[in-house]
This record gives structure tokens, C-alpha cells and sequence, in this order.
């Protein structure tokens, strides 16, 4: 039977695809069952689950402290927010105060975490545009250089582990301050030099401009947080809203779009980096002396009284937010985790109908996700 | 041998080299006929040769190219500077296996590649190499270049007809609307030249590009007005007939697959890659000859350096700038792609065949190029900002709240 | 009005620039062919753990005394730890079996933090493959035993604390036994000179009988 025995019916007019869960473009084992009409998509189901690991029940399993490293594991390219937040749900959670260094390191690490996210979303987001890679080689080289600040610091590239109940597991190098204003120093022009290269490019506008817009209210409704929320036009940023951790100190401007196409998306998440290198210089300027964890607050053994708290924080790709209910034993009764990459694949499917099966991809990745943190 | 004659025999090398075999054969008593046919048996040969080392080293340069421009080194394993990978790729791909579906349709399926690299070989009969190298003197070369060039497209709706697999089919039916509209802007580019010069030979072409303005400036087409023009239509519309980035959507990777290559394996999927090569080759070969002078040296003094040498010089730098392209341009979506082809570059084509045939009915002279330039220049000025009015960088804002 | 295509041309100076740079510029082109060039690894660096011993030999020198801390606070659950017992069958402070899975251990060097006696530590070896999972990564005690210099070698600034760390403890034990002696000699001494005095009373009626 060929390809072409039923044309006419009206099985011919669609057609199902599996985009996935093995493909180059899909940020990890992701699946999405696409009903295409000719080249435009008119259903999609995502489908994923591939990388369920079982963390909210481990963490039943384990103590408090050791829940730390599997958080490193939720969002893989940004490990230490994750572990910033956990760590600020816990101190919610016990009413732990935080030692006032370890507070500007957390910003510190934080910003960085940002910075290389954005570098690699970067690069992503034009591999999958088939800019064969040239733009992923330029970021990731940046993004290398935070890593190697991250390994020199806590003894890991991607799994830190760097937070701690009360403060930070440990202290800064000698030296660790100078390279690490060297790379922030250079991170502008290496925006500059990505700006060159894509943001005028007719080509790029012409494929991220008007494509999946997404309204204000419809973003609200839907759940979304992080970047995508600000792109539709809602001044929304959790640092400025909550003000956690010692955020209100700094100066800084949180920018939103317009539009709310994945443009936007786009050119906000460069915008935002600029702001974190300036928060990072600020952070870096006032790094005061002093113990970098609270000494009253106990690690090991750590039984935090019962009750329940609700702790979130601006990842750079959403709202991460960690729910904890402690049962007044070593270890939580239940850890639950709002992803920002699942909850803003709510409306994946809205922003693409209507759209052609190329920009599938595209919407994909503007939208930022990472499935170790959708599936956990 | 007179020593002052050396150069001309360097220059000429290749024919020389011809002639003697031939005398030496003769001498032998072999037949005249069947000096003929060893004649072209001896061209024939080193075109392909010559071609097929071209693309095993433009398979590898081409990678250790685009890894520079990402800066990282490309292979550099395998022999020196790694330019023996074309030997371990072809032996990893001879040795693969070559698997067929069982619902496909197997002549069509077998035959595909066949198709493919058979006209791409054939085109490179009529390129003039270097002086009196041309294999096959045709008067109507440019037309028998576009005819037999244009079965290479039937060969990718074999391809993807053959392999009975749907995602092959769309893949392929994409690659043919792409291909088939990016020949009306080449052609008419083709045209342009043709019309200027009097004549569809190539070696006529090659030759009217001989002289040299005020005694040192080339003459070649791609300086005048509509040449440019018409050389960048041709560029464009010759990445398109190549499958090339940023008209790779055939092959697009991140997308549906390898399309309309996705049932090919081993020797066949080989026999493809070789293909586009050769045929990207062929188009570059004839880009330099329209447009690029062909054999002539740029500078009068130059012609000490031989003419073939000057040919695949040009060749090179031309395929030069496509991996530079590739390495930096994203992949256009098919809609844009086919707008792209109808409404900016077919107009513009018609306008650089207006701005030629002014150039030359008003004298060629220095009214001439200002009312070609300007023939050229306002239709691209309004219709490329009518396009790229819609997407455009300053028509965002960013609102901040501090 | 803009000339199109304006954009894509910047973008072409971009690459060039980069291919053009990649010849000249170190910064530009920063691969390290593995396995000629090894990356330096920064001190802070951290792959599985190892057990530390003192001096030479490593069965009497090794520091940990099978608190089994490291094995509760194990995040995965790779520690596995038995007691030795002596002759008489009371346990004594060494391990008999001290097994680390490192095919399981998520280098998170909780161990390491939680360790009171400063006796497991983190290497920063990385080229671990093996054909066998459990004869190759599965390490006993006996592979996990590494020497206090070796540690010196590889993280001079954690041994440097630690082995403070452990001279400290050292040097007040000394003192608090010191002081513990010569609180007990004092004792001896009180007591010494309290039967001096209650003896010549016994010695009297040996005296008159």
C-alpha cells in the first residue's frame, strides 16, 4: 500500500506524528503527538513522563539535608537555584535566619546561574532554528566560564549542591572574586557579539516575529511564570514582588514585552541578562565578611517543627516553588515541587494551533523547559 | 624547447600533457578513431577525478571550515590536519547496510541516486576550465546546462516516492516546490548574462569578460550593476537548487527527519551526499563562469598564473562563501522560503534583465551604469523594506519597571 | 529606511571574525584535545570518596572508626559498613567492611560534611570506566585506603585544615590527659600523705606490746 492510497478520504487531510521522544530539537525525552493538516498543526498532545524519577517520594524516604543533591537533579542546567530554593522553603519552614554573607553569595551564584541559563538558551533556541550551531559554540564557550567558577567554587560543574539550611556549604577561594568579575565583565560583549549576529537577522525575525503570540490575561490564567509572563506584558518578577533574600538591596530593572510572540520571549531573556550583570556586579561590590552559614541552624539530624510552608523563588525559567509539610521528624511527610517547565507547558498546545509544524520547535524552545524538572 | 615558451606550456599544461599522450599513441600506430575516443575517454576521466577528489576534500574542509567559525577544531584525527576522513567515511559508509523496505518501490527506490548523480556529472561537460579547455564545445551550453541540471530534481521525488514512507513523501514534495520555484530567478539570472553577451557558449561568455577597464579593472560581469544583482539572485537561487543552508529544509534535521532521505543507508545515501557536491560544484562552476570572469585573471599581469588555476580558484572561493553561509544563517520555514522566490527574487530578476538591456541600448557608458544602478537599486530598496517591514527590530519595545 | 538584508551581512562579519580569531586569538579557540591535553582541575574539585590513614600502614593508620554516620546520612545509599569485633566478640572502633558503590554515589560529599573524624574525603580521579560494574566500581576497603600525603597532593588547603583541625584536637587531648595526670598524681599524692598520717597511730600498739 503507498503513501498516497487514501488520498481523498478524509484520513488523507491529516496526519498524526510522534515529534519525539528521541529527537535532536525537544530539550530531553519529550514526546508530542502533532495532528497536521498539510503543514499546519490543528492538535498536539504532549506526552512525557520519560524522565520520572521518583524524587518527591525519595525525599519522603531521605532526610532533610540529604534532599538537597537531588534537587541539584530537578532543572540541570540551573542546579543552584534549585538548591536556593529548597533551602528557602526549608528556613520558611523552621523560621531560620540566614547569615548575612551567605545571603550576598547566594545572589551571587544565583545571578551567575541566570546568566549561563540565558547563554545556553541562546544556543538552543538557534540549533534549533538549524543555525548549525555557531550561536550554541559561542554560548556555550560563556557559559563554560561559569562553570568552571562554579567548579572552582563548590567542587562540581553542574551538581553544586551549594546551599545549605541557614547559608552556604562552603567559602570562597582566594582569586574566586577576580575571575569571577572577569566574566562578568566580558558577558555584555559577548551579548553584543550574539546581538550582532542574530537580532538583526532577517531571516530570525521573519521566524520568531508573530509567531504563538500570547495575550496577558491568557498568560495569567494559564499558569505561565518566568520570562514567558514578563514577554506578555505582565510585571510580574518574584524578586521584586516577594523581595526574598536581601533582592530588595539592589537596583535593578525587570522588562517586559508587548507582544508575547516567541520573539519577545526571546529577546527578553537577553535584556534580563544584562540586568543580572548588573545585579552581580552590585552583589559582588557589597560582599561583606563574616560566618557563611547561621551556626544555630542544624544540618544533620535537622528536625524542624511541625507545619507546612510554601517557598518560591525566581528560577531563570519560572517560579520555583517548593511545598514542604514537616511532621516534626527527621525527615519531610511530604515534598512536593511546582515546576516551572511543567506548569508553563500548559498552554503548549494552544500556542500551537494554527502555526506550521517548523514552529513547533521553535515555540518549544522559547518557552524554556527542561525535563528533569517536568517529570522530576 | 625555446625557453620563452615555458610559460605558455606551464600555462597550458593540461592540454600539452594531452597532446603528447596522443602523438606518442599515434607514433604507436594507433588508429585515428581511436585516438577520438581515447581523447574524450582521457577528459572525461580527469573531470570526474578531478571532481570527485574535489568533493572528498570539500566534505572534510568543509567540517574543519564551519568547526573554526565555532571555534573548535574540525577532524584533525585521521591523516594529517584530518584530511584523510573522506577515506574513513567512505569506508564507514561502504560497509553499512544497505537496507530496503519491504513495501518500498524497489526500482524506483534503487534508482534514485543513480538519477541523482548522473546529470550532476553531465553538467560539467560544458564548463570552460581554463583557454580551449572546454570537454564539449556547445553553442547552446547554458541551455543544455539548466536542461539536464533539472533532473536532479526528479530524482528527489523518486527518492521520497520510492522509500514509502510518509514523512519521505512530504519531505520530498517540499524539496520539489523548492526547487522548482528557485529555477525561474537562476535561469532568468542565466538569461541576463546571455543577453548581454550575444550568446549561450560559455566560452563566448568566459571571453567577453576579457578586457580590463582603464587598463587594470576587470571586466567582468559581477561589477557592473545588474551583474551584481544578477550574481547574488544566482547565488541565492544556486543554495536553493543545492539544498543548502539556509534552504535546507529538505534535510532539516531538527524538523521531520532527514525527508526525503530518510530510507537511504550506506553506498546510496553516499551516492546522494556525492551528488550535492558535485552539483553544488557544477553550479559554482557556472556562477564563476557567467559572472566571475571564468579563467581570466583579474589583473592584466596575472594571466603568468595559469587559467584552470584561476577557475578553481574561484570555484573555491565561491564554495568558500557558501559553508561561510551555512555556518551562520538559520534555516527559513517553507512559507517564507517560497515568498521569498515569488515575490522578491522572481521581480528582481526582471528587473536586473531590464537594467542589462538599458545598459547596454544606452551606450555602456557612464549614463549607462547610473541608469542600470538605479533600475536595480529602487525595486530592491521598496521591495525589500515591503517585506521586511513586518518583521523588524524597531518595532518592539521593551517596557522596564524598575 | 534600512538596506535589507543589512542584517544577515552583520552576521556574516560575525562569523568571519570568529574564523578569522580562532587562528590567532587563544581566547577564541578553547578546546583541549583529551586525551593528550588534560584539563587542570581546580583544587576544589570532587569525584567519589576515599578513606584517609596516617603514616604508612593502612589498616592501623586509617581514621575512621565505623561510627557509620556517613552510611545513615548517605543520600543514594551506597556506604555499607560492618564493625569489626575483636577476639571476644566486643566491637571495636574499625570497620571490617567498608563498601562504596560508586556506580550509585551521586558525589553530593554529604559524607565528607557529616564525617566527625575526618576520615572520608573526596578524590577528584575521573577516569573511572570499566568493563565490570561490581568487580571494577564496586570498591572495598582495601581500594578505598589512601594516604594522608596523597591527600596533601591533591587538596593541599582541605588537608591543611583538616590535619590543623586534627593537631588542635590532638594537643587539647594531650592537655586534658596531661591535666587529668597530674589530677590524679595530686590524688595519689592527698592520699599518700593521709596514710602517712594515719600510721604512726598503728605503729603505737606494736610499740607498747
Amino acid at each position: 500500500m503507498s503513501a498516497l492510497d487514501s488520498v481523498g478520504s478524509d484520513e488523507a487531510r491529516t496526519l498524526d506524528i510522534s515529534l519525539g521522544p528521541q529527537h535532536p530539537s525537544t530539550h530531553g525525552v519529550f514526546r508530542m503527538n502533532v495532528t497536521l493538516e498539510g503543514e499546519t498543526v490543528v492538535k498536539l498532545k504532549p506526552v512525557f513522563g520519560y524522565l520520572h524519577r521518583n524524587h518527591e517520594k525519595i525525599a519522603e524516604k531521605n532526610s532533610w539535608l540529604a534532599a538537597m543533591p537531588y534537587t541539584d537533579r530537578l532543572d540541570y542546567i540551573c542546579p543552584i537555584t534549585n538548591n536556593w530554593a529548597y533551602a528557602f522553603a526549608v528556613e520558611k519552614l523552621a523560621g531560620i535566619e540566614v547569615a548575612e554573607r551567605a545571603e550576598y553569595l547566594r545572589v551571587i551564584v544565583g545571578e551567575l546561574t541566570r546568566l549561563q541559563n540565558h547563554a545556553a538558551f541562546l544556543g538552543f533556541v538557534l540549533g534549533d532554528m538549524g543555525a548549525w550551531g555557531s550561536a550554541l559554540m559561542y554560548a556555550f564557550r560563556e557559559r563554560e566560564k561559569i562553570l568552571d567558577l562554579f567548579e572552582s567554587l563548590t567542587g562540581a560543574r553542574m551538581m553544586c549542591n551549594y546551599m545549605r539550611f541557614g547559608g552556604c556549604r562552603c567559602d570562597l577561594p582566594p582569586g574566586w572574586i577576580e575571575a569571577a568579575l572577569k566574566v562578568v565583565d566580558y558577558f555584555p560583549a559577548f551579548l553584543d557579539e550574539m546581538e550582532a549576529l542574530l537580532t538583526g537577522n532577517e531571516i530570525l525575525l521573519a521566524r520568531l516575529q508573530g509567531v504563538a503570540p500570547l495575550g496577558a490575561a491568557r498568560a495569567i490564567n494559564g499558569g505561565m511564570s518566568g520570562p514567558v509572563l514578563r514577554a506578555s506584558g505582565v510585571d510580574y518578577d518574584i524578586r521584586k514582588v516577594d523581595g526574598y533574600g536581601i533582592y530588595n538591596r539592589f537596583k535593578f530593572r525587570v522588562p517586559r514585552g508587548e507582544v508575547g510572540d516567541c520573539y519577545d520571549r526571546f529577546m527578553l531573556r537577553v535584556i534580563e541578562a544584562r540586568e543580572s550583570v548588573g545585579i552581580l556586579k552590585q552583589a559582588i561590590a557589597g560582599l561583606p565578611g563574616g560566618p557563611i552559614v547561621n551556626p544555630k541552624a542544624k544540618q544533620r539530624g535537622f528536625r524542624p517543627p511541625a507545619g507546612e510552608a510554601y517557598g518560591r523563588i525566581e528560577s531563570p525559567k519560572g517560579e520555583l516553588g517548593f511545598y514542604l509539610i514537616s511532621d516534626g521528624s527527621d525527615r519531610p511527610y511530604r515534598f512536593r515541587i511546582r515546576p516551572p517547565s511543567l506548569i508553563n507547558l500548559t498552554l503548549l498546545e494552544e500556542l500551537c494551533i494554527g502555526t506550521k509544524i517548523a514552529d513547533v520547535m521553535i515555540i518549544l524552545g522559547t518557552v524554556d523547559i527542561v525535563l528533569g524538572e517536568v517529570d522530576r | 624547447m625555446n625557453f620563452f615558451a615555458l610559460p605558455v606550456h606551464f600555462v597550458q599544461a593540461p592540454n600539452e600533457l594531452k597532446a603528447w599522450f596522443l602523438s606518442l599513441l599515434a607514433s604507436f600506430g594507433v588508429p585515428a578513431w581511436l585516438l577520438v575516443v581515447i581523447s574524450a575517454v582521457l577528459v572525461i576521466g580527469t573531470i570526474i577525478g578531478v571532481f570527485l577528489v574535489l568533493f572528498a576534500l570539500t566534505s572534510v574542509l568543509e567540517r574543519k571550515i564551519l568547526a573554526r567559525v565555532q571555534n573548535r577544531y574540525g577532524p584533525n584525527r585521521v591523516g594529517p590536519c584530518g584530511l584523510f576522513q573522506p577515506v574513513a567515511d567512505g569506508i564507514k559508509m561502504i560497509t553499512k547496510e544497505d537496507l530496503v523496505p519491504r513495501s518500498a518501490d524497489k526500482i524506483v527506490h534503487f534508482l534514485a541516486p543513480v538519477v541523482m548523480m548522473v546529470p550532476a556529472l553531465m553538467v560539467l561537460a560544458i564548463l570552460p576550465y581554463g583557454r580551449d579547455m572546454v570537454p564539449a564545445e556547445l553553442d547552446a551550453g547554458i541551455l543544455y546546462f539548466f536542461a539536464v541540471g533539472a533532473g536532479t530534481e526528479v530524482a528527489v521525488f523518486m527518492a521520497g516516492w520510492g522509500s514509502n514512507n510518509k514523512y519521505s513523501v512530504l519531505g520530498a514534495m517540499r524539496a520539489i516546490a523548492q526547487m522548482v520555484s528557485y529555477e525561474l530567478p537562476l535561469i532568468i539570472s542565466a538569461v541576463v548574462v546571455a543577453m548581454v553577451t550575444g550568446s549561450l557558449a560559455p566560452s563566448a561568455i568566459v571571453t567577453a569578460q576579457g578586457d580590463f577597464a582603464f587598463g587594470f579593472f576587470p571586466g567582468w560581469y559581477v561589477f557592473t550593476p545588474w551583474g551584481f544583482v544578477a550574481c547574488l539572485l544566482f547565488y541565492i537561487a544556486a543554495l536553493a537548487e543545492s539544498n543548502r543552508c539556509p534552504f535546507d529544509l529538505p534535510e532539516g534535521e531538527s524538523e521531520l527527519v532527514a525527508g526525503h532521505l530518510t530510507e537511504y543507508s550506506g553506498f546510496k545515501y553516499a551516492t546522494f551526499f556525492m551528488a550535492e557536491y558535485v552539483g553544488m560544484f557544477a553550479i559554482c562552476g557556472l556562477l564563476v563562469t557567467l559572472f566571475l570572469g571564468g579563467w581570466q585573471a583579474p589583473l592584466p599581469f596575472l594571466t603568468i598564473v595559469p587559467s584552470w588555476c584561476w577557475f578553481f580558484g574561484k570555484v573555491a572561493f565561491v564554495a568558500f562563501t557558501m559553508i561561510w553561509v551555512r555556518a551562520t544563517l538559520p534555516r527559513m520555514r517553507i512559507d517564507h522560503l517560497m515568498t521569498f522566490a515569488w515575490k522578491f527574487m522572481l521581480p528582481m530578476s526582471f528587473a536586473a534583465f531590464l537594467a542589462a538591456a538599458c545598459w547596454h541600448y544606452a551606450g555602456r557608458g557612464p549614463l549607462a551604469w547610473a541608469l542600470s544602478a538605479v533600475i536595480v537599486g529602487v525595486p530592491y530598496l521598496v521591495l525589500g523594506n515591503h517585506f521586511t517591514a513586518r518583521f523588524s527590530v524597531t518595532n518592539r519595545r521593551y517596557q522596564f519597571s524598575e | 529606511m534600512n538596506i535589507p538584508g543589512s542584517g544577515i551581512f552583520k552576521g556574516l562579519v560575525v562569523t568571519a571574525r570568529n574564523f578569522v580569531g580562532s587562528y590567532f586569538e587563544k581566547d577564541r579557540l578553547t578546546t583541549e584535545q583529551y586525551p593528550e591535553e588534560r584539563p587542570t582541575l581546580p583544587e576544589n574539585a570532587r569525584s567519589f570518596p576515599f578513606l584517609v590513614y596516617d603514616g604508612t600502614d593502612p589498616e592501623t593508620g586509617m581514621r575512621c572508626v565505623s561510627c557509620k554516620i556517613c552510611e545513615k546520612e548517605c543520600p543514594p545509599q551506597c556506604i555499607f559498613i560492618v564493625q569489626d569485633r575483636d577476639a571476644a566478640g566486643k566491637a571495636i572502633k574499625r570497620p571490617k567492611v567498608f563498601n562504596i558503590d560508586i556506580a550509585v554515589c551521586m558525589s553530593c560529599q554529604i559524607c565528607v560534611e557529616v564525617c566527625p573524624f575526618e576520615s572520608i574525603r573526596m578524590d577528584n580521579a575521573y577516569e573511572l570506566s570499566a568493563y565490570d560494574r561490581f568487580s571494577s566500581l564496586l570498591l572495598d576497603k582495601s581500594k578505598l585506603l589512601k594516604s594522608n600525603t596523597y591527600y596533601r597532593s591533591i587538596h593541599p588547603t582541605e588537608a591543611a585544615e583538616t590535619d590543623g583541625r586534627i593537631e588542635a584536637d590532638r594537643l587539647k587531648k594531650e592537655a586534658a590527659a596531661a591535666a587529668k595526670a597530674a589530677a590524679a598524681q595530686k590524688a595519689a599524692a592527698e592520699k599518700a600523705a593521709k596514710a602517712v598520717e594515719a600510721a604512726p597511730e598503728l605503729q603505737k600498739p606494736e610499740a607498747s606490746a
